[in-house]
C-alpha cells in the first residue's frame, strides 16, 4: 500500500475518532462560554485560541466535524447520484426521453431556488432542533445540487455510447448488462468521483451561507461551514492566523478523501 | 465679445461641474419594503423617503430643532388643535407637476384611509379621529385635530407630501432626489432633482450631488470592504466589530457620537391571534417570567462582549442621549440569575434536573428570532441564549433573512420571542405613538389591539393620548415618564443595550455633520459634495 495512501487513510480514521468521541477528546464543550478570555490567542487552555464568544474553537472544531464530515459527503454523494443516474437514463434512452430528461435539467437550473429555500424555512417550525434543522439543509443541497453535475454525466455517457470500443465490444456479442458494467461505467466512474469531489466543500460552504436564510446550523451547534464564516473578514487573518484552521482542516479532509477512494482514471 | 462669452461660458461650465459632484454611494442592508412614502415601517424604506421626500416641517437632525421646509411658516391656533401652515410659492414636484394645498389635502386623506394601514397614521389620530384638511387659499392650509397636539413639529417631520396625481410618490416627489432606477435585490438610483427649491447659504441649486447610488448589500463584511477600497463612500451605523479595523485604515475616518437613540430590545409574542401554542402565550404574558428573562440577562457582558464596549446597559424605550425625555429615575435591571430563578419558582415554575418547567409540567422552550448578516446581534443572541440556560430555559435561536422576520413580527405573527432594534426618528414621543397605543401597528408583542388588553397597556395609551393633546411642556414630560416607568415595570419590550452612534466615511465626502438621529451622516444629502478628483 503507498504511504499517502496509508497517511490518507490514517488521517481520516483520526479525524472520524477524534469527532465522535468529541465529548471525551475536546477540552471543553463547544457551547460553553468562556466570556472573561475573548478573542484569546492559542494558548495551553485553549490550543486554537477563542472566538468572539469566549469558545474554544479547537472544541468547536472537532464537534464541527460531526456535522460536516458526516452529512456533506452524504449530500454530494446524493446529489451525485442522483446525476448519474438522470444522466444515463438520458444518454441511454430514446431521443425523445433524453431531450425531456435535459430540458428538465435545465429547467431546474433556472428555477429561483432561493425562494424554494425561503419556503422551506417559512414551513420548518422555528423551534426545529439545530441538527434536524441541518440535517433538512443538507438534505435540500443533495436533492437541489445534481442538474450541472447531470449534464456533465449525459454529456460524457453519450461520448461513451458512440465510442467504437463499445461498438466492437457489442459487435463480439457481449450482452447489455455486460457492456455496462465493463465498459460504461468504468468510464463514468471517474466524472462521477470528480463532481462528488467538487461537491463536498461545495455544500460545506452553501451551508454555512444558507444560515443567511434560517437555514443550516444554529447556534450554539458548530459546524465547518459556520467556522469558516469567521474568514469573511479577510483582515483578521493578518493578526489571527489561526482562525484559518477550519479551512485547513477541510481541505487535508478533501485531500485524503481523494486519496482512500478508488482510482478514478477511466479506461478506453 | 462672442470670445469672451464663450469664456465665460466655459468658466461657468467647469464651475458647474465642480458643483455637480458627481454621485455618492452607499449601502442598504436589505431591500426596502416599499417605496410608498406613507407606508415606510422599515429602515431602508425610511431613508428612501427620507431622501426623496418633502416634508411640512423638517426636524434638523444636527441642532434637533424643527425647520420650515415646504411650510414657509405655521401657527397654531389657541385652542391648540389646528394649525395653519402657509406653504412656499412656486414650488414644483420632480415631474414639473406644481404643489399646492390640494396635495397637503390628498395627503392627509390618503394617510388616514383605514384600508391603507399606514404605520405613520397612528400618530395623527389624535382622539381616534382623523384630521380635517381645510385649504384657506392658494398658499394656505388648515389642519384640524380632534384634541390639542403637541410636539406636532416632529408628527410633520414624517408625513411625506405627496402629489394628488402620484399618490404612491413614483413619479412627483418634493426631495432633494427622486428614484431613477431601481434593480431589486441590486441597487437602487437616486437622481438628482432638478426642480428642488432649496438653495444653499450663496443662492445655487441643491443638491449638489448628481445622485446618490443606494447599494443593497446585506453582508456588513463586504460593505466595509467597499468602503477601504473606495466603492461607497459611508457607513451609517458601522458594526461595532469594525470600529477597530478601522480607526486606523488610511483614506477612512470613524466616528463615536458616544449612546444614540437606537436600543436593543428583545419581546415575547403575546399576540391572541398569533399562530403559536396557548401555553406559550401564557408564559410570555406573565410578568414574573418576563421579569425573570430580564434578570438573567447579563447587559454588562452584551456591551463588552456583544458590541466591543460600543454599547450601554439599556433602561427604558429612551435613551439617556435624549435630553428633553429620557426619565432619569430608570436603571437597567441587575443581572440576577439566582433572583430570576427564585421568581420563577414563585410563579409556579419548576426545576427537574437543571430544565424549567410550567406548572403544567411543560419543558420552558422557546425560539427567538432576529436578522441575519448583523453579527454584533448574532453574539447577543447567542449571550441570551447562554444566560437564559443558567436558569433552567432552553431558547431555540434562528437567524432569518430581514424580509422574512419583518413579514413574522408585522404579518404572520409566526414567531415566539425577538430580538431586534428599534430605530428612533425623533425625539419626541408621538412620533412613538404608533408603537406605544395598543391599537398601533408597531405594537410589536400585542398590535392593532381593538381595545386594551391589559390596564397597563389602557394606562400607557391614555398617557399617550394625554400627551399629545396638552401643550404644557411639563405635564407631556410627566405623562412619558409614567409611560417609560411602565414599560420598565411591565417588560413588554425588554430593553438590554443603547448603541452608540458609530459612523465611518471617506474624507473625500465634504460637508458631513454627523448626527444622532437617524439618517445619521445623509440627514443634510442635499448639501453633501465630493471632492472633484473623487468623482466617478
Amino acid at each position: 500500500m503507498k504511504l499517502s495512501l496509508r497517511l490518507a487513510r490514517g488521517t481520516l480514521l483520526i479525524l472520524a475518532g477524534v469527532s465522535l468521541t468529541a465529548e471525551w477528546v475536546a477540552p471543553h464543550h463547544y457551547a460553553e462560554q468562556f466570556r472573561e478570555a475573548i478573542n484569546e490567542p492559542p494558548s495551553w487552555r485553549f490550543p486554537l485560541g477563542t472566538d468572539g464568544l469566549g469558545r474554544d474553537r479547537l472544541s468547536r472544531l472537532i464537534y464541527g466535524a460531526r456535522v460536516s464530515l458526516l452529512l456533506a459527503p452524504l449530500a454530494a454523494g446524493l446529489a451525485t447520484s442522483l446525476a448519474g443516474l438522470i444522466g444515463i437514463a438520458s444518454s441511454l434512452s430514446g431521443p425523445w426521453l433524453e431531450r425531456l430528461l435535459l430540458v428538465s435539467t435545465d429547467l431546474w437550473m433556472t428555477l429561483p431556488w432561493v425562494f424554494l429555500l425561503l419556503t422551506a424555512r417559512a414551513l420548518l417550525p422555528l423551534d426545529t432542533e439545530p441538527f434536524a434543522s441541518v440535517t433538512i439543509t443538507f438534505l435540500l443541497l443533495g436533492l437541489l445540487g445534481w442538474p450541472a453535475t447531470a449534464r456533465i454525466v449525459a454529456a460524457r455517457a453519450q461520448q461513451i455510447s458512440q465510442a467504437t470500443y463499445l461498438l466492437q465490444a457489442r459487435a463480439c456479442g457481449e450482452r447489455r448488462h455486460q457492456l455496462w458494467f465493463r465498459h460504461v461505467w468504468p468510464n463514468l466512474r471517474p466524472v462521477l468521483l470528480a463532481q462528488f469531489w467538487v461537491l463536498v466543500p461545495a455544500f460545506i460552504l452553501a451551508e454555512a451561507n444558507l444560515s443567511f436564510l434560517g437555514l443550516g446550523v444554529s447556534e450554539p451547534l458548530p459546524s465547518w461551514g459556520s467556522l469558516l464564516r469567521d474568514l469573511e473578514n479577510p483582515g483578521a487573518l493578518w493578526t489571527q492566523p489561526w482562525i484559518a484552521a477550519p479551512a485547513v482542516v477541510v481541505v487535508i479532509v478533501i485531500a485524503c478523501l481523494h486519496g482512500v477512494l478508488p482510482e478514478t482514471g477511466g479506461r478506453q | 465679445m462672442r470670445k469672451h462669452l464663450r469664456l465665460l461660458a466655459l468658466m461657468l461650465a467647469c464651475l458647474c461641474r465642480l458643483q455637480a459632484a458627481g454621485v455618492l454611494k452607499c449601502c442598504l442592508r436589505a431591500e426596502p419594503q416599499t417605496l410608498d412614502p406613507l407606508m415606510v415601517s422599515d429602515e431602508a424604506a425610511e431613508l428612501i423617503r427620507y431622501l426623496t421626500s418633502g416634508v411640512l416641517i423638517r426636524i434638523n437632525r444636527y441642532t434637533q430643532q424643527p425647520e420650515a421646509e415646504l411650510a414657509e411658516s405655521w401657527a397654531v391656533s389657541s385652542d391648540g388643535r389646528e394649525l395653519r401652515f402657509r406653504l412656499r410659492a412656486g414650488l414644483r414636484f420632480s415631474d414639473g407637476s406644481s404643489f399646492g394645498p390640494e396635495d397637503v389635502e390628498c395627503t392627509i386623506r390618503r394617510l388616514t384611509d383605514p384600508q391603507l394601514h399606514s404605520p405613520v397614521a397612528d400618530g395623527f389620530r389624535v382622539g381616534g379621529q382623523p384630521p380635517v384638511v381645510k385649504i384657506l387659499s392658494g398658499r394656505e392650509v388648515a389642519i384640524r385635530f380632534a384634541q390639542p397636539l403637541a410636539g406636532f413639529e416632529r408628527l410633520f417631520d414624517q408625513l411625506s407630501v405627496v402629489a394628488c396625481e402620484d399618490p404612491q410618490g413614483q413619479r412627483a416627489v418634493l426631495g432633494p432626489y427622486f428614484i431613477a432606477e431601481r434593480k431589486p435585490g441590486q441597487y437602487i438610483q437616486l437622481s438628482r432633482n432638478p426642480r428642488y427649491w432649496k438653495r444653499d447659504a450663496r443662492g445655487r441649486a441643491l443638491p449638489y450631488l448628481d445622485g446618490i447610488r443606494l447599494e443593497i448589500q446585506p453582508n456588513r463584511q463586504l460593505e466595509v470592504l467597499k468602503l477601504v477600497r473606495g466603492e461607497i463612500h459611508l457607513i451609517q451605523k458601522l458594526d461595532p466589530d469594525f470600529y477597530p479595523q478601522l480607526e486606523n485604515k488610511p483614506g477612512v475616518r470613524v466616528y463615536d457620537a458616544g449612546p444614540g437613540f437606537d436600543a436593543e430590545l428583545m419581546w415575547f409574542n403575546q399576540a391572541p391571534q398569533a399562530p403559536i401554542a396557548e401555553h406559550k402565550k401564557n408564559w410570555f404574558r406573565n410578568l414574573a417570567f418576563r421579569r425573570a428573562v430580564s434578570d438573567a440577562i447579563s447587559r454588562a457582558d452584551l456591551c463588552r462582549i456583544a458590541f466591543g464596549g460600543r454599547a450601554t446597559p439599556a433602561a427604558g424605550p429612551v435613551s439617556p442621549a435624549n435630553l428633553l425625555w429620557y426619565n432619569r429615575q430608570l436603571r437597567p435591571y441587575p443581572y440576577d440569575p439566582v433572583g430570576a430563578g427564585q421568581r420563577l419558582r414563585e410563579a409556579g415554575f419548576q426545576y427537574r434536573g437543571g430544565q424549567l418547567y410550567d406548572a403544567t409540567g411543560r419543558p420552558v422552550e422557546f425560539s427567538l428570532i432576529t436578522n441575519a448578516g448583523n453579527r454584533s446581534r448574532e453574539r447577543a443572541a447567542a449571550l441570551i441564549q447562554r444566560d437564559l440556560q443558567k436558569i433552567g430555559m432552553r431558547v431555540q435561536l434562528v437567524t432569518l433573512e430581514f424580509r422574512s422576520l419583518i413579514e413574522r413580527i408585522t404579518r404572520s405573527l409566526a414567531y415566539e420571542a425577538c430580538l431586534l432594534g428599534l430605530t428612533n426618528v425623533d425625539l419626541d414621543p408621538n412620533s412613538q405613538m404608533n408603537l406605544w397605543l395598543s391599537s398601533g401597528a408597531n405594537h410589536q408583542w400585542n398590535p392593532k389591539q381593538p381595545k386594551p388588553a391589559t390596564a397597563w397597556e389602557a394606562e400607557i395609551d391614555r398617557l399617550m393620548l394625554r400627551q399629545a393633546s396638552t401643550l404644557d411642556r411639563a405635564l407631556r414630560k410627566a405623562a412619558f415618564d409614567r409611560v417609560q416607568m411602565i414599560v420598565h415595570e411591565q417588560l413588554p419590550f425588554i430593553y438590554l443595550v443603547y448603541r452608540h452612534g458609530l459612523s465611518a466615511y471617506r474624507p473625500v465626502v465634504r460637508n458631513l455633520k454627523p448626527a444622532g438621529l437617524f439618517p445619521e451622516l445623509l440627514w443634510n444629502a442635499a448639501e453633501l459634495d465630493l471632492e472633484p478628483q473623487s468623482t466617478r
